[in-house]
């Protein structure tokens, strides 16, 4: 009987990358959750719009290399970079301006380096970054959270405000429009008002701004899933979230009301996402484990470098790609040490 | 007895990096009792089932063979003998198709068996092995073509002779059995446990090791009962059988090694130079078979398991008994029979066609349905996820060596540390991406040996070619020496003030004397030049001609040189 010629492992194989990107997504329903519950239906329709924004980008540019579409498309990934780049996005940017930052992230950022795999940028936040220095007014409009909010939008008012443009009668975007808690703070302290006095607004809940603090909770959920799953090492998240946290701490001692505390970074703007979902991006992030320690905590320092003293209110993007480029670098640096080399535990 | 009991004060054992904790499958197999393999009436025996050069036949077609007879000998050190499985009549003695990953054939000897199963003279057995000399006992392990039976086949009797390398402090007994699905090591220390035992006192005497861990995965416990049982009624001393943490691949050698010692074995080298000698438990009863019955190597205890095969099982079989003979005596293919593979499903290799025969470091077969091993996807790019480094036990960055083995930049991924890669397929197990690193890494090896051996041959020829260019160069370095040496001389102005004469001139002056004389010399003892009385005319007026055209050349020649001088 004759028998076809294959190389081992001869075993049902475990993981595939479809299954990881699926584990990513489900990671990400709290976070999407509660981001809908506290900023409206605008998120939902964001998340839709950049996914199919980036399988069609996908799809187009794969036809045009010429490579299979369809096993490249069942991967996931773009969807993934898609849902990302949704979270970070207000919730009420106009459609077209989601589509131009979705499509340069899958198109210029991942297949123009070769797909997926290849691309030395974190896809999500290269788009992101675009829209933010192109349209700075647009990309930092949010809303306030539901129990803030004068008024709540339903969902076909949402959908008329991203296709259109035009707000419903009566609600003037100055009015419905608001400033994250991490503008918000850094606002205030350029005119040199006190933390405690900055925090005696009904803005605040315990740790950052009222409902965001939420969402930072549900995005950790979901991460330490990952974690539980070993989509991702714990490596990344806990550094950015050290190194943060210690920065935040050591300039908190010297005068607590200019620099806000450790809990605070943690829990505003997209750190928590950042941690477990953006920086952890394998492709793009270090692949050692000493490398991803060092990778993180360059990440969690530059977080509180921008925000405290940059042009930014956040800069979670900016930090990612900066690093993104070091990763490499990194990696040749921080090779573990290889069985049976260097300095034994033999004596 | 005094023997350190494993439950009395469990020994601290310890971690390698990464390893898989993977479905065992072992059960299916262990179910019956061991039994002998129906003798086939063809047994095909490669010359080759050994590390080392190819074993010499020392018999011709046609001739008979009786059952343990040794049939192709050893050749050099590091080799190992073949032996008959049985009684028969030698019919042909060519290439055949062998278990090899490559697929391709070996020289094989084959024999058409008679079905009598007669014994040969077998040599004395050996009932007190403490009296015998080293070198006696190992001679009779080599005679017996005792070779590495955990898969690396390499001859036993190398092994247990002591090196240049410090002495052996620990002999470990490999019972691990960490791959899925293989159960014959398991088997036999259930069912041979005092074998098992006993050569393991044997080994243990030739290298004089101080101690003896014995290593079982703890998903075999019959195994570590009776082998426990066994090493107490023997009375091996300073011996221990340890049960480790099941955890692919703590059967590695290497792996094995820091689990129950905690050392590492250095990269590039081999456990004896850190004093630890390690050996498979199919290899320790094969020792004692040799040395208390005089019997060779001529059977082995092999797994017959997976979906594809219909009773599995593990059989007592001859070496050289055709894979397809066996997989009838398991009750045939079924119908989810999809890959045949030689080995456990992480480390094994698949076979073409069921003909080949069963050799010495072969340990299952495993016949795995579609379900079990699905025909492998095609592989997308690596996503850097880093899987393959957290699983890898040599603490390799596989993601870096595929990309660099990738791009073929052989210097790079050696940087990586290709050559402490074991191979055990791991990484390639976890890995989302589909990607047979494994095979990325042997082909990086084979390129960099065949590299290496092209640096050599290319090294040989340049050595050649520089001592060559030397030559030349020296050679004509000297020839120009002499000239100017020559020159110089004629240069030099006379140093006697009352000389006049040109050097140059006195040089041809002296000649045209030395001539002269030979001449005057020839002319005394009557000597003429050349034959010149029976010249015709012709020939006369030639000489003649040529005579004065030479005096002439001779003169303007010589004053051209003084013109130039």
């Amino acid at each position: 009987m004759r028998f076809p010629s294959i190389t081992s492992p001869h075993t049902e194989l475990p993981n595939s990358v479809t299954k990881t990107m699926l584990w990513v997504i489900i990671a990400l329903i709290p976070g999407s959750i509660s981001m809908i519950w506290y900023f409206g239906w605008g998120i939902l329709i964001n998340m839709l719009l950049a996914s199919l924004g980036a399988v069609l980008s996908e799809a187009l540019v794969l036809k045009l290399r010429g490579r299979p579409v369809l096993p490249a498309i069942k991967d996931l990934s773009a969807v993934v970079t898609a849902l990302l780049f949704a979270l970070a996005i207000p919730p009420l940017l106009p459609w077209w301006l989601t589509l131009i930052g979705i499509s340069f992230a899958i198109i210029v950022v991942k297949q123009l380096y070769g797909g997926i795999g290849y691309n030395p940028f974190n896809p999500a936040m290269a788009g992101y970054v675009l829209l933010l220095v192109s349209y700075p007014v647009e990309m930092t409009s949010w809303l306030p959270p539901r129990m803030l909010a004068e008024q709540i939008m339903d969902f076909n008012q949402v959908l008329s405000v991203i296709f259109t443009g035009t707000l419903p009668a009566g609600l003037m975007w100055d009015a419905i429009t608001m400033a994250t808690p991490l503008d918000i703070m850094r606002t205030q302290l350029d005119l040199n008002i006190m933390i405690s006095e900055i925090r005696l607004s009904t803005l605040w809940g315990d740790f950052g701004g009222v409902g965001w603090e939420w969402v930072g909770n549900w995005y950790l959920l979901g991460g330490l899933f990952l974690i539980y799953k070993r989509v991702i090492s714990w490596h990344i998240p806990v550094s950015i979230l050290a190194a943060l946290l210690l920065m935040a701490m050591f300039f908190q001692t010297l005068d607590q009301e200019t620099y806000p505390f450790g809990l605070f970074h943690i829990f505003s703007g997209g750190t928590l996402l950042c941690a477990f979902f953006i920086a952890t991006d394998p492709v793009s992030a270090c692949t050692t484990r000493k490398g991803q320690l060092v990778y993180g905590a360059c990440i969690g320092i530059l977080i509180y470098i921008i925000r405290t003293w940059g042009g930014y209110p956040d800069a979670v993007a900016f930090a990612v790609l900066l690093l993104n480029m070091a990763a490499p670098t990194i990696d040749y640096y921080t090779q573990p040490r290889v069985f049976g080399h260097g300095t034994m535990k033999n004596d | 007895m005094h023997y350190p009991s494993n439950h009395a004060n469990p020994r601290r054992l310890h971690r390698f990096h990464g390893g898989l904790h993977l479905p065992d499958n072992k059960s299916q197999s262990t179910g019956t009792p061991i039994q002998p393999a129906n003798l086939p009436p063809r047994l095909i025996l490669p010359l080759q089932q050994h590390i080392g050069a190819i074993a010499r036949p020392l018999v011709s077609i046609g001739e008979g063979v009786l059952k343990g007879q040794m049939i192709a000998a050893a050749q050099g050190t590091i080799s190992a003998p073949v032996h008959a499985p049985s009684s028969g009549v030698i019919t042909d003695i060519r290439e055949h198709a062998v278990p090899h990953a490559s697929g391709l054939q070996g020289m094989c000897i084959i024999i058409d068996t008679d079905g009598r199963d007669q014994w040969c003279e077998l040599p004395e057995p050996i009932a007190d092995v403490r009296s015998m000399t080293p070198e006696t006992l190992r001679q009779r392990i080599r005679d017996a073509g005792i070779v590495g039976m955990g898969g690396a086949a390499f001859p036993t009797s190398i092994k247990v002779t002591p090196g240049s390398t410090q002495p052996i402090k620990t002999l470990i007994i490999n019972g691990a059995e960490c791959e899925p699905y293989i159960t014959c090591d398991d088997m036999l220390m259930r069912e041979r446990a005092d074998r098992v035992a006993t050569g393991t006192a044997i080994l243990r005497q030739l290298v004089e090791a101080d101690e003896c861990l014995i290593g079982i995965e703890d998903n075999k416990p019959e195994a570590v009962t009776a082998m426990t049982r066994a090493v107490e009624e023997i009375g091996l001393d300073r011996t221990e059988v340890v049960t480790i943490p099941t955890l692919y691949p703590s059967g590695g050698e290497k792996q094995l090694i820091m689990v129950l010692t905690g050392r590492e074995v250095p990269s590039k080298s081999i456990p004896a130079q850190i004093g630890i000698l390690c050996h498979n438990a199919g290899t320790a009863a094969a020792v004692a078979d040799a040395v208390l019955e005089g019997k060779p190597l001529i059977s082995r205890y092999l797994t017959l398991t997976g979906q594809g095969i219909a009773n599995p099982r593990n059989l007592e079989v001859l070496i050289g008994t055709p894979v397809s003979e066996l997989i009838k005596q398991a009750g045939g293919y079924t119908k989810a029979a999809s890959r045949l593979i030689v080995g456990g499903p992480m480390m094994g290799y698949t076979l073409q066609d069921d003909g080949v025969p069963i050799t010495k470091p072969s340990n299952c077969l495993l016949v795995a349905g579609a379900a079990e091993a699905p025909a492998p996807g095609p592989a997308s790019p690596c996503i850097r996820c880093g899987q393959c480094a957290a699983v890898c036990p040599a603490n390799l960055l596989p993601q870096q060596m595929y990309w660099h083995a990738r791009a073929k930049d052989l210097e790079k991924v050696q940087e990586y540390n290709l050559f402490d890669c074991i191979e055990c397929g791991c990484c390639s197990h976890v890995c989302p991406s589909h990607i047979p690193l494994v095979q990325y890494y042997r082909f990086a090896k084979n390129e960099s040996w065949a590299q290496e051996q092209e640096k050599i041959k290319s090294d040989h020829a340049r050595i050649r070619f520089e001592a060559r260019t030397a030559r030349l160069a020296r050679m004509e370095a000297e020839k120009k020496a002499r000239l100017r040496k020559k020159k110089a001389v004629l240069k030099k102005k006379p140093t006697k003030a009352g000389s006049t004469v040109d050097p140059k001139k006195a040089a041809i002056q002296a000649a045209l004397k030395r001539a002269a004389e030979k001449k005057a010399k020839q002319a005394e003892e009557g000597v003429l030049p050349g034959n010149t009385e029976q010249l015709s005319e012709p020939q006369k007026r030639q000489i003649e001609q040529a005579d004065s055209r030479r005096s002439d050349n001779r003169q303007t020649s010589v004053e051209t040189e003084t013109q130039d001088g």
